[in-house]
């Protein structure tokens, strides 16, 4: 069998440089990798299957029915309701407090974060030599720790009478607001400690794309007078935009679903201010257990934060062409 | 040295004090949360609650420590989320890379449906699962269990995508050379390509234990029972006890936070490049 078709290939028909034994080998070769990359897939499928891609379905069944604490034991037993979790949904008070409240978490933070995350890492990258790690680590350090903890430090760094501002206001003389009991500044004070915590990780992507813009055109800009504004605004954000677009989507999608930060240090509180619309879903569904209802939550959170990374991934296609 | 550079130099050293300064300055507010929960730990009551506040302690005490162990049980808490972050990452590192592998070697007919599948994964949010996921959890009578904490979390999307990344870069003729000697997928991949991206196992270790470490709803929604709580669950528990005593009750709680995160901050400080080059090379697609 085999002993043909060398003497072909070499005989000058080698129009197709597949065909003969390696040919072969390879063939079968692509088979056996056809069978192992499936049962290389198959821990994570099974896993993603079970665990994530069922409950992303079940919410959404969910979502148009009536479950309940008692369909916890027996799920199959709550009742279809159509669209009346939605219906309830955009009248309910307090899930519109929430909307608005996580809209403002968002709209507020976001470019804070981005805006003090992009001076740090060009901070950092193109005026800091020494100790340039020491200072890395040390803005990165919120971004690792426990949020559980430190959202309970913020607790007190902002009490109203033991706290560090208020005892910074009473040497400097001003009076620091209850800042997590007044209805004011409780979601201010959220969106510092986010910032604060996630500011890190936008410095080092970013510090990553800055270092990918060629030093040349840095330089270039500079020997033709450039100020340092010119070259931060015409050449260092329109060569970091990738970057920048980016870590405005992990950003918005991370922000849009703040939980912890409202859950440890005010409860939702006061008077609703702090509640977003993770928590309020939590509190529905593990308080109350009105699953369905929260069910419906998690889905119209889910979809808002679809339209709003495709919005943002369209608009990063449209810039890098 | 080009006239171009030497410019930049003396104009960057008139430049540099300031710019040391204002980056002192960002770090310092940056780390005094930190001084704050580290000191604040050591203080007595009459410190904790003295306004102006303190911020040396005028005595240092482990009262608040003392504490803390006779009325949290922390020894157990401790062991809760060690275990749930051994297991968590065991199985990341072995299912992630497993799945990494597939796609960057392996030409096989859904490669690409399945790497689609792990993008997906990468931006749902975990509330959109939470809910189902105790109802699962619980008719498979996995709450209160080591189980139930670590199932969903794995295999994670983050940690198929870093591998893929990590393990595109090894040359093809390397793998095609096993295979012409008659080395197995399983054996190519186990002693060629995993002792090859152990930069990337590392990166990947570091993530997902801390990201275990670190998770709070999922344990939240998944332990009844107090003795499985994990340390940030327990924490957060007490935290908002309203039975809390109060001024003694803010030394334990700065203790507690102070135990939580002080791990986290020593691997982080001894490790911290692979962090850099974990999140950067997850941000460059």
């Amino acid at each position: 069998m085999s002993t043909t078709t060398p003497t072909r290939a070499r005989s000058g028909a080698v129009k197709a440089p597949d065909s003969g034994k390696a040919g072969r080998r390879k063939k079968r070769s692509m088979g056996k990798q056809n069978l192992a990359g499936w049962l290389f897939s198959t821990p994570f499928l099974a896993l993603f299957g079970v665990f994530m891609l069922f409950p992303i379905v079940a919410t959404l069944v969910m979502s148009f029915t009536d479950f309940g604490q008692r369909n916890v034991r027996r799920p199959l037993e709550a009742n279809f309701v159509g669209l009346e979790n939605y219906t309830k949904l955009f009248g309910d008070d307090q899930f519109l407090r929430a909307m608005f409240n996580t809209a403002y978490f968002v709209v507020v933070g976001v470019p804070l974060t981005i805006g003090l995350g992009l001076l740090v890492a060009i901070l950092l990258n193109n005026g800091i030599e020494r100790a340039r790690t020491f200072f890395r680590v040390g803005f990165y350090a919120p971004v690792v720790t426990t949020i559980v903890a430190v959202a309970i430090v913020w607790r007190f760094v902002l009490d109203p009478t033991d706290g560090l501002i208020a005892g910074l206001g009473d040497e400097l003389g001003f009076t620091a607001p209850d800042f997590l009991g007044s209805e004011t500044w409780a979601m201010p004070s959220l969106i510092l400690m986010a910032v604060w915590r996630n500011l890190g990780t936008v410095m080092v992507l970013m510090i990553a794309g800055l270092q990918a813009i060629p030093t040349e055109v840095r330089e270039a800009a500079r020997l033709d007078g450039a100020s340092a504004w010119q070259e931060l605004r015409r050449i260092t954000v329109p060569l970091l935009r990738p970057t920048l677009l980016y870590t405005t989507v992990i950003t918005t999608i991370g922000y849009l679903n703040v939980f912890e930060e409202p859950f440890v240090m005010t409860q939702g509180g006061p008077n609703d201010s702090t509640l977003t619309v993770s928590l309020d879903m939590y509190k529905q569904g593990f308080s109350f257990f009105n699953m369905g209802y929260a069910s419906a939550m998690a889905y119209v959170l889910f979809v808002v934060i679809m339209a709003i990374t495709v919005l943002q991934l369209r608009l990063m296609k449209d810039n890098t062409k | 040295m080009s006239a171009v550079t030497s410019t930049r130099r003396g104009n960057g050293r008139a430049r540099k004090p300031l710019l040391y300064v204002v980056a002192s300055l960002g770090l310092l507010v940056m780390a005094t949360p930190f001084l704050w929960m580290a000191l604040s730990a050591f203080k007595t009551k009459k410190d904790l609650t003295a306004s102006p506040p303190v911020w040396i302690p005028s005595e240092w005490t482990l009262q608040n420590f003392r504490d803390l162990l006779d009325q949290l049980d922390m020894p157990q808490y401790f062991l809760n989320s060690v275990i749930v972050a051994v297991l968590v990452t065991v199985c990341n590192l072995l299912f992630c890379s497993m799945l990494g592998y597939a796609l960057a070697k392996l030409n096989f007919s859904g490669r690409s449906k399945v790497f689609g599948v792990v993008l997906a994964a990468l931006m749902v949010p975990a509330n959109l699962m939470v809910l189902p996921l105790f109802v699962l959890i619980n008719q498979m009578n996995l709450l209160d269990t080591y189980a139930g904490l670590v199932l969903p979390f794995a295999a994670g999307a983050f940690g198929v995508f870093l591998m893929r990344q990590f393990m595109q870069s090894i040359p093809d003729e390397l793998l095609e050379a096993a295979r012409m000697d008659g080395a197995g997928e399983w054996y190519i991949f186990w002693r060629i390509v995993l002792p090859l991206v152990k930069p990337a196992l590392a990166t990947l270790t570091i993530f997902t234990f801390l990201g275990s470490w670190n998770n709070f709803i999922w344990p939240l929604i998944a332990t009844n029972d107090p003795h499985k709580y994990t340390l940030p669950v327990a924490l957060a528990t007490f935290a908002n006890d309203p039975n809390r005593t109060v001024g003694g009750g803010n030394g334990m709680l700065m203790a507690g936070s102070l135990l939580v995160v002080l791990p986290v901050l020593v691997v982080f400080a001894v490790l911290q490049r692979h962090f850099t080059q974990g999140i950067a090379t997850a941000g460059m697609k």
